[in-house]
């Protein structure tokens, strides 16, 4: 059965990198929903959150392929539920329509959204949450008519205090040294 | 001291510090650096020029197949690097050890479509193990040290190293030290007990165990290793395609070959065992036939050094992390003396049914005619089994596999994975460019020869000794069996009006004798293999013939045939 899954990787920041891991999807026709390369918590090292739309044998495989990369240090995959995630979505409105009435400020009161910035053509609205949020968010704010609307991939920690990067990478340090002789 | 050289030199300098000799390769504009440093050095780096790019790294996969060592090859950018991708997607599928090295426009004109620019980092980045583009002369012993760790080390697999044109001129302050570890990448991850244990007791228990050689046997060295498992365990084993040659062909618990052209006995008795071990190789389909009928009764264990491969294709009873050598060390003490004679019998008799069928008139053709099956068998034993042999692919590379026999490992050199026509002339250089000491004889058929027929200008250039046998029948004979069996004999564009092969190689210099009777085949046989120096022998074999048994497409192993179903 297909559902949604959450791709972590840690890899060494190199150029190309990003390339390698995304053909593994293209070569296996598996789209990806979002994806995000950030900075980790350490220095050099980039964390990936990739979300698809899968069984579970083929998130297996992909996260196998994506781990066999050189350059990857530990990639696994977690359900919605084995996670916190977030997104942050942008709304352009027209500031007309802002100040026209007390609606779209309910409706950033309602959804808990905030307002970035106004000026005397158009108000920018900041909303973060999942998906399904901000796409509610969304729908109701655009019978103002939204005229630009963005939403970021998935940022994503796990509730279980599994294996933390730092402890990996001493573990790794250690195996290392084996293999060096 | 670390001392002041330029880039192209210290890229030849790291060549000679990873203990390279040989090399392949073709020059051109953006590689020119390198090769005018490799003019200082050609003593010490032997430098091969072939006739196209192609050959180049087919040449450089021979070499490293038939000597265990990494094969490098150079190709100037754009073109010359595009035509190593067939090459190097070969030796990614049939994970071989290649390092390539490709010039690339000077850095300020990346991405400019500049002359001969092509994204090969981002063009072969599918097909490599690793791949990396120098911008900066700094980069290039820690890079070229990367390339060759990687390359090499775990499952082992193609590495590609563009170096752009400005950074071979630009100078550095020249160190070598050879790559131990990367942080990210582990070959070698540490043996389970557990695993090893459990491993041991279904050995122990199983009463029809049966054993499928890789070819991480042969890349891990534990040719040894296998000998002792097998016969203190007393294990019917049978190899891949690629994993011909670690079990010598006439050791008693050698069954055979696996797969689609593999012997019949392996191919029934898989779907007979009560235990299947995989040992360094991956479940190809051509090697299992239909999955959902494969091995069903069967427990699976899967010993294999690469974790990804650890339930792609069949899911494993036992697995077994590791390569075939450390496990099989850590394995075999616990493995108890065993005896399973009625179940190896079971393989003879197997045999003898496919000998009577099909071998017999195979090796040894009553009609006056000559067989592909023929010419293989006299050759094998006119070189007593001690020869290297290479093939192109297609029915001489089933043959060739079927009926060569060997004593050594490391012994048979075939496309595997990508089946790629053309591989078997320049493949055949690289193999006795690392193994001068050996006879090398590469089967090919008249059409991949004509794929890279090119290389017979290297063989001439370099009086490569190598003997190359085309089994000629006018026909692109594997898609023609295909077409006579399963497509109404519909010959859409497989018969071919060849050359004049002789001609041809006396046009470069290359004896050549063209054999058209059975018994005129020894004698032929014998000339080539006494000849000092390169030898071209064109077989005319029988036109239609068909290599058996087969597991057709789609179908299950034991569902394998030994002749052409009756109509």
């Amino acid at each position: 059965m297909k559902k949604e899954y959450n791709i972590t990787a840690y890899s060494e920041n190199h150029i190309g990198l990003l390339n390698r891991v995304t053909i593994i999807f293209t070569r296996r026709k598996v789209n990806i929903e979002s994806l995000t390369v950030s900075a980790s918590a350490i220095k050099g090292v980039s964390k990936f959150t990739i979300v698809v739309e899968v069984t579970e044998e083929q998130v297996k495989k992909i996260v196998q392929q994506i781990e066999k990369q050189v350059e990857v240090l530990k990639a696994y995959y977690l359900s919605n539920d084995e996670i916190i995630y977030q997104e942050v979505a942008l709304y352009k409105v027209s500031t007309e329509a802002l100040i026209g009435g007390d609606q779209i400020e309910k409706l950033v009161r309602k959804h808990n959204a905030r307002i970035l910035e106004i000026t005397k053509d158009y108000t920018v609205i900041e909303k973060t949450g999942h998906s399904e949020e901000t796409q509610d968010f969304f729908n109701e704010l655009n019978e103002f008519k939204v005229l630009q609307f963005v939403r970021s991939g998935k940022v994503a920690i796990t509730r279980s205090p599994i294996e933390r990067l730092s402890e990996f990478l001493k573990k790794r340090d250690e195996m290392l040294k084996v293999l060096d002789k | 001291m670390a001392e002041r050289i330029n880039g192209s030199e210290a890229i030849i300098r790291s060549l000679i510090e990873e203990g390279v000799e040989t090399i392949f390769g073709y020059p051109g504009g953006a590689i020119m650096p390198v090769y005018d440093a490799l003019y200082d050095h050609r003593e010490t780096l032997h430098h091969i020029l072939t006739r196209h790019e192609q050959g180049a790294i087919h040449a450089a996969q021979g070499f490293a197949r038939a000597t265990g060592k990494v094969g490098v090859c150079i190709a100037t950018s754009g073109p010359g690097a595009t035509n190593l991708v067939t090459g190097i997607a070969d030796a990614m599928i049939d994970s071989t050890a290649v390092v390539c090295i490709t010039g690339q426009v000077s850095s300020p004109l990346l991405g400019t479509d500049a002359f001969q620019e092509s994204d090969i980092v981002g063009m072969s980045m599918p097909v490599t193990k690793w791949n990396h583009q120098i911008t900066n002369v700094e980069e290039i012993p820690e890079v070229m040290a990367k390339a060759f760790y990687i390359a090499r080390s775990g499952r082992p697999g193609p590495v590609l190293i563009d170096v752009a044109k400005d950074v071979q001129f630009a100078e550095i302050d020249f160190e070598y030290s050879k790559c131990t570890a990367i942080r990210s990448y582990i070959p070698y991850f540490p043996i389970d007990n557990k695993q090893i244990e459990d491993a041991a007791e279904a050995i122990n228990n199983a009463k029809k165990p049966f054993l499928l050689i890789g070819q991480g046997v042969i890349i891990s060295q534990a040719e040894d290793e296998l000998r002792e498992l097998l016969e203190k365990a007393d294990i019917p084993a049978a190899w891949t395609l690629l994993g011909n040659s670690a079990l010598p062909s006439n050791h008693p618990l050698n069954v055979g070959m696996l797969g689609m052209h593999g012997n019949y006995g392996p191919n029934i008795k898989t779907n007979e065992c009560d235990l299947l071990i995989g040992l360094g190789m991956r479940f190809d389909d051509r090697v299992t036939g239909k999955l959902t009928a494969y091995a069903r009764q069967a427990k699976i264990m899967h010993i294999e050094v690469d974790p990804s491969e650890i339930d792609k294709i069949v899911k494993a009873d036992y697995p077994v992390l590791g390569d075939a050598k450390s496990v099989l060390k850590k394995l075999i003490p616990l493995v108890q003396k065993n005896s399973h004679k009625e179940w190896i019998q079971e393989f003879n008799d197997a045999y003898k049914i496919e000998y009577e069928k099909v071998i017999k008139n195979d090796i040894y053709r009553e009609n006056g005619k000559i067989s592909m099956g023929e010419a293989v068998r006299i050759a094998s034993e006119k070189t007593n089994g001690n020869a290297i042999c290479v093939t192109d692919v297609g029915q001489q590379q089933m043959i060739a596999s079927r009926y060569f026999k060997f004593n050594q490992t490391k012994s048979m050199v075939t496309s595997g994975g990508l089946g790629t026509m053309g591989f078997g002339l320049p493949a055949a250089v690289g193999a006795q460019m690392g193994r001068p000491d050996r006879t090398v004889i590469a089967f090919i058929g008249d059409g991949g020869f004509q794929m890279t027929m090119q290389e017979m200008g290297t063989i001439a250039q370099e009086k490569i000794p190598v003997k190359v046998v085309i089994l000629n029948n006018n026909f692109l004979g594997m898609v023609r069996q295909w077409q006579e069996l399963f497509f109404e004999k519909r010959y859409s564009f497989t018969e071919l009006v060849n050359p004049d092969f002789i001609k041809l190689a006396e046009a470069f210099g290359i004896k050549a004798r063209k054999v058209t009777e059975n018994s005129e085949l020894e004698d032929a046989m014998d000339e080539m293999i006494k000849h000092d120096g390169p030898f071209l022998l064109e077989v005319v074999v029988e036109k239609e013939d068909n290599v058996f048994p087969m597991v057709p497409t789609g179908a299950s192993v034991s569902e394998i045939i030994l002749e052409k179903p009756k109509a």
